[in-house]
């Protein structure tokens, strides 16, 4: 018998296309998004009694409860830095089941962040208190108005650091579009690219991200349900368990534009998190199957491979480049393409990839993948059977 | 600048507790936030002290010079406020702050990491002033 702290199990996934212009509201997304999910667990909206999603996303549990008829929930949270809360939804979702908080959870993400508006754009309405996620006040006069600014500002140190060049990310941006080339459901589906193209591609922010170093914007909607291994047992799909997941966000740092504490080349709160699964799920990131590792810019992959101890600091580019994050690797990257290749339901849809992966039913399936991490840079989890 | 001279830089964005900062700013003054009880320096500016838990609040004066730790240009989209590409910077201040900022002055091909650079003032569009850097001079 499994004891009650490892009972969390991803029963059931779903998922809209990942489109430009999804011609349908935001809720809609997030509605078929869970509609899918509880079909692919053979689960109806009345099993659902709790809901959660991460900030940055306008749908909430109440038109999201009125579309599908959800008549009542227990539990409901938020899990603060945008992004960076996508694999932290997991932490919460465990304890809450696992606790009896509540005993069907739903995840989800829902966005037009394309056809309603620009997320990468400047956000010149967005609150100066960046709810943790990002403090405008300090950026906006000076023309850091971007996500992509306050990643290059970031990345800049590690890449000076360590020697990283332009076509090191162009290394990362071609396994991701090359992985998304064979899977049906990416945007990139069929679209490949070169170190040329890349190389080609125009400075988004010089001199460290061109366009290809970009993840998406995407109109989407994606959604996870959990619940507890002895009622998993009795639902349609193999059940894919919670072995552990953990978060960890260090005193002075911030999540995008994280530049106040400490040496800049390394992420403290990804090391933490590495430490914490290694106690709590039993083993590290490395020694679990494919890699889900948020990718919104390319030298955001190199620093967590690094900060989830995939290998030491500044030997991302080598561990990449010598081909071990390939599909036939030793850790192979984000085989559904990633949110740079697959779509940017800003982190989600990598964690339903992971599920897919121990299933044994994904596009890209990377033959014998038990366990799999995901990892949003302050949040990991590891599953498995 | 524009062409005519009309500042285009977008305005501060004041909060309640950092508002010290661009009134300094605005008065020609580089200032942080310095802890009323202990001393402690520190940015960005917060409500109390970590170091004694301390909510009494001032400001201290500071050199102003700096050296750049991380630089990028905006290419695309275009930063809003600007005619042409600002150079973004983060500096840090020889008390140990770091400032999100820009440098002046200076070609982009001729940004480095680890320049010196030292403070100087910008206007901004509602008649404000905020700080970024310029190469220092004498280095």
């Amino acid at each position: 018998m499994v004891d009650v702290s490892s009972q969390a199990t991803i029963v059931g996934i779903g998922q809209t296309e990942f489109s430009r212009n999804s011609g349908r509201s935001e809720q809609q997304l997030a509605a078929e998004a869970v509609l899918a999910a509880l079909r692919d667990a053979g689960l109806t909206p009345a099993d659902v009694d709790g809901m959660m999603t991460f900030t940055i996303d306008n749908n909430d549990e109440v038109g999201v409860m009125r579309c599908l008829g959800v008549q009542e929930i227990k539990y409901t949270m938020r899990t603060p830095q945008g992004g960076g809360g996508s694999v932290a939804t997991l932490v919460h979702a465990k304890k809450a089941v696992e606790s009896g908080l509540c005993d069907v959870m739903v995840i989800w993400r829902a966005m037009n962040e394309r056809s309603q508006y620009r997320f990468g754009q400047p956000a010149l309405s967005v609150s100066p208190y960046g709810h943790s996620s990002t403090f405008l006040e300090w950026c906006m006069p000076f023309g850091a108005q971007t996500p992509a600014v306050w990643e290059a500002l970031s990345a800049g140190p590690y890449m000076e650091r360590f020697g990283v060049t332009t076509e090191d990310l162009g290394r990362v941006a071609m396994l991701m579009r090359s992985n998304a080339a064979t899977n049906p459901a990416a945007w990139f589906h069929g679209k490949p690219i070169t170190m040329e193209e890349h190389q080609a591609s125009r400075w988004i922010v010089a001199p460290y991200l061109r366009l290809l170093d970009c993840c998406q914007e995407t109109d989407g909607g994606v959604a996870i349900v959990i619940t507890r291994l002895d009622r998993a047992r009795d639902l349609k799909q193999m059940p894919v368990r919670l072995l552990g997941a953990e978060y960890a966000f260090l005193f002075n740092h911030e999540t995008i534009t994280d530049y106040y504490e400490g040496d800049l080349a390394r992420l403290p709160n990804s090391e933490r998190v590495t430490e914490r699964l290694a106690r709590s799920a039993g083993l590290r990131p490395a020694e679990a199957g494919p890699a889900m590792i948020y990718d919104n810019f390319t030298p955001q992959v190199l620093r967590q491979i690094e900060g989830f101890g995939y290998c030491k600091p500044g030997e991302a580019k080598d561990y990449v480049r010598d081909g071990h994050m390939n599909l036939d690797g030793r850790t192979p990257l984000s085989p559904n393409g990633g949110l740079i290749g697959e779509g940017y339901v800003h982190g989600l849809n990598n964690i339903t990839e992971a599920v897919r992966q121990v299933r044994g039913i994904a596009a890209n399936q990377v033959k014998g993948a038990e366990t799999a991490f995901c990892a949003s840079g302050v949040a990991g989890a590891i599953l498995g059977r | 600048m524009a062409s005519d001279g009309t500042a285009m830089r977008l305005d501060p964005i004041v909060t309640i507790d950092a508002a010290f900062f661009w009134k300094a700013a605005d008065e020609g003054r580089f200032v942080a936030q310095a802890c009323g009880s202990c001393g402690a320096l520190r940015h960005p500016p917060r409500a109390g002290c970590p170091d004694c838990l301390s909510f009494e609040k001032g400001e201290q004066p500071l050199s102003g010079r700096g050296r750049v730790i991380s630089w990028v240009l905006p290419v695309h989209p275009p930063a809003v406020g600007f005619a042409e590409p600002p150079v973004v910077v983060i500096v840090e201040v020889e008390e140990g702050l770091r400032f999100i900022s820009n440098v002046e002055g200076v070609a982009p091909e001729a940004m480095r990491v680890g320049m010196p650079v030292e403070v100087c003032f910008a206007p901004t569009r509602g008649g404000h002033k905020v700080p970024v850097f310029r190469p220092a001079e004498g280095r």
